[in-house]
């Protein structure tokens, strides 16, 4: 670190009251939850529009940011951040939670993203789920996500925060779960509800910390007196918005979910589980710049370091190891997340590269992942890789739209990969002493692991011999692979034409229009020079490429997948073995807790079902032979627990 | 009853000087009132014809609901803002008594809303008679007839009238008396359910051995606590406890047993055994009924007791009510999720709630106290509204309330589907519901005054118990409804405008609390 830390006071004291055109900024959040409500409510009689309804709030809600964007730049600097009172939640007491917007770079950089993504997803969605009965359903679940979402980047406060996070988890839930016939998509939509749980906790404790020690949870009383607090307090409060940081945005050790959730439809995991909301991790750090920035904090920026590098390597492995399509774009996207948590890790010499690295990246996998829809929808909803090969001849704009996407994410010289990926990469060489040669060196050996899985999941896909020729799908019917309709591919070349160029317009501005939010950006420099990082990073995603293109562009591949196969393999197939990790450290204990808990109360629970077979068949006797039974064990386990009550009462007294 | 006798024998001796001199009524006409009509109710059930009952009771039982809030209302706008004294210092009207008094007229006004429907089941959920051997011929014959045991309104109007005393009561037989008050009616109203008789009856014989069990652990704790300090006055009670060279043993053994009744009733765990058995078996309204009202008038006289008798000592038993309320939310959390029956996993969630209460209760400060008392007014509305609809859900016999036969239930009603979904989340917390509002504002509270391990836990709790609330939401609409599911009945006007009361007030205090909230926070208990 070079020593320069922003002061939190000076961020919070320049909000400024919204008025004008900003003052109507809760359109942002009306508009969306009003198409949820009216095709929910509606029901079937939407069938016909309710699509156009869904997509028409979100391109309305991004024209109005559009203009909320532009109305700020014409702002002088200091008057960019703003808030919006909308009403007073919970006042009470000394408690008081206001419900109100806050306006500003950063809000305003998430508002487009969400909103312009979100909408090329809604139009995409309409040729996606054309065939699908509940369409309806599913684009007023998607609006419900935005409306959400929305809430979450623009609340002034953390509980506001709080609020749009719990809702985006429920929106991603219901969507996971939408393949309601196949059981693995309601396991995985449990799974990612109660990971996410996990995170929530995390993010709770922090809010309710941050009441505890500074009386309120809006961001400009929290911001202003962070820096009065005492090491512990910061230090904790850091660690618990990590912890909730790394449930949403599945960063280690809560990353499993991530993966399972691509069990719901392609748009979903490329709206949700790619460009938005799993990167509300990255949005809080961010957001809490001026807790992250204080010298008191600097171990929870260390730990929110290690956790960023240990997902990106844990992504980049197990991505190299899979063969479903979309597993390894999750994959991807985890270890992408932690390129972006590590660059915001490094506080004021990374946040802007992590927001940087996140729109860019919003861009290039919204796009892979609709490339991957596009080739889903053309091959009768398969996803195994080895299954396909030479669809580059049957889908050409989705090849086309799909390799400069790939090339923006391997950071391809001037795509947008390269500006934002090589930033974190130079920063986190920066970083002083062997600290900078340990996670400069990681997010280096991850560029090429990502050139390596990506190169081959190309080379499986668009390249190489036609192996689905001889196959049958699931269902018994023949691949015939086609290119995806006009609703489809538009929006894939817009994220296309996206992925080339955003890095390139974004790099110069970002850091100076961000500056009102979290701080103007430290230059760091490192024993290194930005451009030899540049060519060794270049090189080493060569390296990874050419390796790939040696490994699987010549000769056969196989269309299982090859069982006996070395160890790191293996390792890499069951997740690092992250779900078994899981398991024993929370899933078993959980269930041996259940099952002791159910054995203790058992006798109720059978006499309960004794009780009705015992009443149905009338048989009088039996029943009170139970009954009496059972009201004895009740008023046992009552007299047991006074007992203990009172000995503890007389134990504390007098032991 | 000798017991009780010998008690009231110990309590012979001339009460405590009354504070007041004449016994001021204006602040007791609600609890007048109610009872009052609860006596003529009495009446009619033996004087009007049988047919004639229904509608008489029901409109007196409304009047009376209604007159005793317009009262409620006119005296809280003048009254004195610390609270008074009234029936010669017996009752302590203070803001959080009348707090609860409204809260539980509210609530009473939903559930008999409810107790008076007779579209969803023909003829009331209540049989007409309870006496003929369930299973018998008669008893298939009034089955099926429409005729409706009325003497629950009166029933339900002494228990309300019970619970308003109970959570005002300011000496400990006064709160002993008003528990039996609230309980009798309850245990008779449980085994009057005109289907699953038997299974109503062996809740309502439950409830009652189980309830006079925790009656005497009551009474013994009320006649220790009298050794200790010579007097029943929670006031005394606590004077004593401030500074005194009297035994310990008498004062802690005592509180203990005297706690142990109160979780009891609040079915806080390891106290909640009835609970499952109970509200599974009694007729929805009346398990609507208990787990909203006497939930509000067991913590209410919960947070009196341990406020103004107990506060001085409280470095004793904290400690012991942290192990009572975690103990409370992991049982509801963790047995929740092993449930098919939905009454059963409400009840269970209902004993996780009590430990979130209790978390609030436990902290004793202002905010401790407007915190647990929003959240009771929270919770009841939207269990109410929970019960309502699951009394919805039926098939040929009777109420659906195995949860497979929920399967799919979206497909079928999405509207009922779609009410019961919202009061799930405001069971679990989610924000834009009260549930989200009122757990803030406890755990918040308990933050403050240092308990920050055990919102640890509460959270941890409160995460796993959104696991089974999910559980039935994707059941909901992730299942393919079973081939011979329940129907969804079209719910008359009583029963509707209950499930509307209690959404409404859960998207009210979802987002727009304030109003309540102060209220909640208007003033502390009248002594401290």
């Amino acid at each position: 670190m070079t020593g320069i830390s922003v002061p939190g006071t000076n961020l919070a004291m320049e909000v400024q009251q919204a008025s004008g055109a900003a003052g109507a900024a809760w359109l942002l959040l009306v508009l969306p939850a009003l198409g949820a409500a009216v095709l929910l409510i509606g029901g079937r009689r939407t069938d016909k529009w309710g699509h156009l309804l869904g997509s028409g709030t979100v391109i309305a809600a991004f024209v109005y940011g559009l203009f909320l964007f532009l109305g700020t730049t014409s702002l002088a600097e200091d008057q960019r951040v703003r808030d919006l009172h909308l009403f007073d939640w919970m006042p009470v007491n000394a408690l008081d939670v206001e419900f109100g917007l806050r306006i500003d770079p950063l809000s305003l950089t998430f508002v487009l993203l969400i909103t312009g993504v979100g909408a090329l997803i809604h139009i995409y969605s309409i040729g996606y789920m054309a065939d699908d009965r509940d369409r309806r359903r599913f684009f007023a679940y998607l609006n419900l996500f935005v409306s959400a979402m929305l809430l979450l980047v623009l609340g002034n406060g953390f509980v506001t925060l709080y609020f749009g996070w719990e809702g985006v988890g429920l929106a991603s839930f219901l969507l996971i779960g939408w393949y309601q016939g196949k059981d693995f998509a309601a396991t995985a939509a449990k799974k990612a509800f109660l990971m996410n749980r996990v995170g929530d906790v995390g993010l709770a404790l922090a809010i309710f910390l941050m009441f505890k020690t500074m009386g309120s949870t809006q961001y400009d009383v929290v911001f202003a007196q962070i820096g009065n607090q005492s090491t512990a307090t910061v230090v904790a409060i850091g660690l618990l918005l990590l912890l909730g940081a790394c449930g949403k945005s599945g960063q280690f050790p809560l990353q499993a979910w991530l993966p399972d959730a691509m069990a719901g439809p392609t748009p979903v995991s490329a709206l949700i589980h790619a460009a938005t909301m799993v990167t509300a991790g990255v949005y809080l750090i961010a957001r809490c710049a001026p807790i992250y920035s204080l010298p008191q904090a600097a171990d929870a920026r260390l730990a929110v370091m290690v956790i960023g590098a240990v997902t990106l390597l844990i992504g980049c492995v197990i991505g190299c190891a899979y063969d479903d399509f979309k597993k390894v774009l999750a994959y991807s996207t985890v270890s992408q997340i932690g390129y972006m948590i590590l660059a915001v890790g490094l506080g004021p010499a990374g946040y802007a590269f992590g927001i940087l690295h996140l729109l860019t990246h919003g861009f290039f996998k919204a796009g892979l992942f609709l490339g991957a829809g596009s080739v889903m929808h053309g091959m009768n909803d398969e996803g195994d890789i080895r299954r396909m090969g030479g669809l580059a001849r049957k889908m050409p704009v989705t090849f086309i739209t799909w390799t400069l996407g790939y090339l923006a994410l391997i950071g391809f010289p001037f795509l947008s990969g390269y500006f934002s990926k090589d930033a974190i990469i130079a920063a986190a060489f920066s970083e002083p002493g062997n600290r900078g040669w340990v996670f400069g060196g990681i997010a280096l050996l991850g560029a090429g692991l990502t050139a390596f899985y990506m190169t081959r999941l190309l080379i499986l896909v668009f390249l190489g011999k036609p192996r689905w020729k001889d196959l049958k799908s699931e269902d018994g019917r023949d691949y015939h692979p086609h290119e995806a309709p006009a609703t489809m591919t538009i929006p894939m070349i817009v994220l296309a034409v996206g992925s080339v160029f955003a890095g390139l317009v974004l790099s110069g501005m970002l850091p100076e229009w961000l500056t009102p939010s979290i701080g103007p950006l430290v230059e760091a420099h490192g024993p290194l020079s930005h451009g030899m990082i540049a060519v060794l990073t270049v090189a080493i995603s060569a390296l990874g490429a050419g390796l790939a293109f040696l490994l699987f562009g010549r000769g056969e591949q196989p269309v299982t997948r090859p069982r006996r196969v070395s160890f790191p393999v293996r390792a890499a197939r069951a997740d690092l073995y992250g779900n078994h990790l899981n398991e024993a450290l929370f899933a078993r204990p959980g269930t041996w807790l259940t099952r002791a808990l159910v054995y203790i109360d058992n006798r109720g629970v059978d006499g309960l079902v004794n009780g009705i077979a015992a009443s149905l068949g009338g048989s009088s006797g039996r029943l009170r032979r139970m009954q009496t039974g059972f009201v004895r064990s009740y008023a046992l386990s009552m007299l047991g627990g006074s007992i203990l009550v009172i000995a503890a009462l007389l134990m504390v007294r007098f032991g | 009853m000798s017991v009780i006798s010998s008690v009231l024998l110990l309590a012979q001796e001339p009460p405590a000087p009354p504070k007041v001199e004449a016994p001021p009524l204006d602040a007791v006409w609600p609890i007048l009132i109610v009872l009052g009509a609860a006596c003529v109710g009495v009446l009619f059930e033996a004087f009007l014809p049988r047919h004639q009952r229904w509608p008489f009771q029901v409109v007196l039982t409304l009047l009376a609901l209604a007159g005793a809030g317009v009262l409620l209302a006119t005296y809280i706008s003048d009254a004195p803002a610390a609270g008074e004294l009234a029936m010669y210092g017996t009752l302590a009207v203070d803001r959080p008594a009348l707090f609860l008094w409204g809260t539980l007229l509210a609530l009473s006004l939903g559930a008999v809303l409810m107790i008076a429907d007779r579209s969803v089941e023909p003829g009331g959920a209540f049989v007409a008679s309870a006496a003929i051997r369930p299973g018998t011929v008669q008893d298939r014959a009034q089955v099926a007839a429409t005729g409706m045991q009325t003497e629950v309104f009166p029933l339900t109007l002494f228990a309300l009238g019970g619970m308003m005393i109970f959570c005002a009561a300011n000496d400990l037989l006064t709160m002993f008396i008003a528990l039996e008050v609230l309980s009798l009616p309850l245990y008779l109203m449980c085994g009057l359910a005109r289907r699953r008789r038997l299974l109503s009856q062996e809740a309502a014989v439950k409830y009652f051995l189980l309830g006079a069990f925790a009656s005497a652990f009551f009474l013994y704790g009320i006649a220790l606590l009298y050794g200790y300090s010579g007097s029943v006055q929670l006031a005394d009670i606590a004077a004593s406890a401030g500074g005194s060279d009297r035994s310990d043993t008498l004062l802690f053994a005592g509180m203990g047993l005297l706690v142990v009744g109160l979780l009891f009733k609040a079915s806080v765990g390891p106290f909640h055994t009835w609970t499952p058995d109970v509200y599974q078996g009694a007729p929805t309204p009346v398990t609507a009924f208990m787990a909203a009202c006497t939930k509000v008038a067991a913590f209410g006289g919960i947070l009196r007791v341990l406020q103004v008798a107990f506060e001085s000592t409280n470095w004793e038993w904290r400690g012991v009510l942290w192990g009572v309320a975690i103990v409370s939310m992991v049982i509801g959390a963790i047995l929740g999720l092993t449930q098919t029956d939905v009454k059963r996993m409400i009840a269970y969630s209902s004993v996780a709630h009590a430990g979130f209460l209790l978390v609030g209760s436990i902290a004793l400060t202002d905010k401790g106290l407007s915190g647990t008392l929003f959240y009771l007014l929270a919770y009841g509305f939207t269990t109410l509204a929970t019960f309502g609809v699951i009394s919805l859900v039926r098939d040929s016999s009777g109420e659906a309330t195995h949860l497979s036969q929920w399967a799919g239930l979206a497909k079928r009603s999405p509207l009922v589907a779609g009410v019961f979904t919202f009061l799930l989340l405001a069971l679990a917390g989610i924000p834009l519901t009260s549930g989200f509002v009122g757990k803030f504002v406890v755990f918040e509270a308990a933050i403050a005054d240092g308990m920050a391990p055990l919102v640890v836990v509460a959270l941890v709790a409160s995460a796993v118990a959104a696991f089974f609330y999910l559980r039935v939401i994707v059941l909901m609409y992730f299942s393919e409804p079973a081939a011979e599911g329940p129907t969804v009945t079209v719910p008359g006007a009583f029963t509707t405008a209950a499930i509307t009361l209690g959404v409404l007030v859960t998207l009210l205090l979802g987002i727009a609390p304030a109003f309540a909230l102060d209220w909640a926070a208007g003033g502390v208990f009248a002594i401290r």
